[in-house]
């Protein structure tokens, strides 16, 4: 689905990606995980294109992204900070994104799903961050994509919304699809991903299950097998 | 590009501001057609007020919708659009809609009071042409000066201080040279010092076509045979085009290679 070879990025001095190679197979969620400031954002952006790599080559669905941009039509992505135009009615917003990116239907069984209906008729401006991020989330799984790409999805929910976006992924997943998740959030990450993919200062640390985490760290849950790679490396 | 362009348009047309400028030049044209009482003298008012206020406004309002947009921006980005549309997009709608408020704002009220019957309706026309073009010359350098600067504060300084050189500074450097060469023959120079700065250049295309250039001195002889002549007229355009193709070019140059 995705392979990235060699990919190197600095921003100024500072490096962010320092030789990431990574492929992602068919199907399943791929959870991106690691430090604030270890690249998962700029991995990403790089993956949309949105961030010019230095070096390396990525392409998605075996197509080389340079220079294209017709690929994203094959790839949802659900930004960190959900800020739209705040003279948008959220109604005009859905119609725009359709209409730039082509027809759907699947957003009305959505803003039912999320119970955004009293919200339409509004503008962005005046939602709260956790009505945004609803709306933000309608816009991303409104199409249907073999890739999903979510950053920080869980921002600002409330626990409802929360199994209901947990049901929407696992949905998402049994249709075949392919989900590339970052969170800090291990509870999150825990239940819903198949893989997780650790990056470190900038590159691979490690790639697998779970369990294999587990395994390699000798420690009996998730949330302390993270935390003993994190005090390894920076003690 | 023209999805884009609807949609900032759209945005723009709802917000407060556009109807704040809207309204500022509705106000503006009744004043100063009641203070004058006469349609050509109102224009010369005008142009010394649109001279220096178009290209401030296009700066400000440039650099704010960019910043006030970028998420949003970040929000196409990730959809299957190019990034040249993206932007040119954006500063079309913002160009645009200025340009709408600056010649609805002040057309309303001249129309009203007779313009079309009036021997000032090319004058006009004139001033709102180069209202125009100053709008999309400023609004595109906005772009180019937020495009490059990430720190919103640093991009309204640099915005600032380019409206400020360019619309009170250049002025002064280029008469203390006048001054310092006055031995010389400087009919070319200033002639060419004028091409080189969109409200220098708009200014004299507009006072040369009222026919006050008699006011200038000989220099304004030596101008008035160049920019009173069509070719000058054309000349004078095509320097206004290239204000503005060339800060165009350098969007979509510069949007291609940042990092969002």
């Amino acid at each position: 689905m995705v392979t990235i070879q060699n990919l190197y990025k600095n921003f100024g001095k500072n490096d962010v990606l320092k030789g990431v190679d990574l492929s992602i197979k068919d199907g399943g969620i791929f959870a991106v995980l690691g430090p604030n400031g270890s690249g998962k954002t700029t991995l990403i952006k790089s993956i949309l294109g949105m961030v010019i790599p230095n070096k390396g080559e990525i392409s998605v669905l075996g197509e080389n992204i340079k220079k294209s941009s017709d690929y994203r039509h094959k790839i949802d992505y659900l930004p960190q900070i959900a800020n739209f135009p705040s003279n948008l009615k959220v109604k005009e917003l859905i119609k725009m994104i359709k209409d730039l990116r082509g027809n759907t239907s699947n957003d009305e069984h959505l803003i039912e799903l999320f119970r955004l209906e009293p919200f339409l008729n509004k503008k962005l401006g005046n939602l709260s961050g956790g009505t945004k991020q609803k709306v933000n989330i309608v816009l991303t799984f409104m199409f249907d994509s073999p890739l999903i790409i979510l950053d920080e999805p869980t921002t600002g929910l409330d626990p409802i919304s929360l199994i209901r976006l947990k049901d929407l992924i696992q949905k998402e997943k049994s249709n075949g699809k392919t989900i590339l998740i970052t969170s800090h959030i291990m509870s999150f990450v825990e239940e819903v991903s198949d893989e997780i993919v650790f990056l470190l200062e900038g590159q691979i640390y490690f790639k697998g299950t779970i369990q294999d985490l587990k395994t390699k760290t000798n420690q009996p849950d998730f949330e302390h097998a993270i935390a003993s790679i994190l005090t390894k490396n920076h003690a | 590009m023209l999805k884009i362009l609807k949609y900032s348009f759209y945005d723009l047309m709802r917000s407060r501001w556009s109807y704040v400028y809207f309204a500022f030049y509705l106000l503006l044209g009744i004043v100063l057609l009641f203070l004058n009482n006469d349609l050509s003298k109102a224009v010369i008012t005008l142009m010394n007020v649109i001279i220096v206020l178009v290209p401030l406004i296009g700066t400000i309002f440039g650099v704010m919708y960019y910043y006030n947009s970028k998420e949003f921006t970040e929000l196409l980005l990730a959809q299957p659009l190019k990034r040249s549309s993206i932007f040119l997009g954006q500063y079309l709608g913002v160009a645009l809609s200025l340009s709408m408020s600056l010649i609805l704002g002040l057309g309303i009220p001249f129309v009203f009071y007779g313009l079309f019957e009036s021997s000032a309706i090319w004058n006009f026309s004139l001033l709102l042409i180069t209202g125009t073009f100053l709008t999309l010359i400023f609004t595109a350098l906005a772009f180019n000066i937020a495009l490059s600067n990430e720190n919103k504060i640093k991009g309204f300084g640099y915005a600032i201080l380019l409206w400020l050189f360019l619309a009170i500074i250049y002025d002064g450097l280029f008469l203390m040279t006048l001054i310092m060469f006055e031995d010389y023959p400087l009919d070319k120079l200033s002639l060419v010092g004028t091409m080189l700065n969109p409200i220098d250049l708009s200014r004299t295309l507009i006072l040369l076509k009222l026919d006050i250039s008699a006011l200038l001195g000989y220099t304004g002889a030596v101008f008035k045979q160049f920019f009173g002549t069509n070719f000058g007229l054309v000349v004078s355009f095509i320097m206004l085009s290239i204000w503005v193709v060339l800060p165009v070019l350098r969007i979509v140059f510069k949007s291609k290679r940042k990092d969002f």
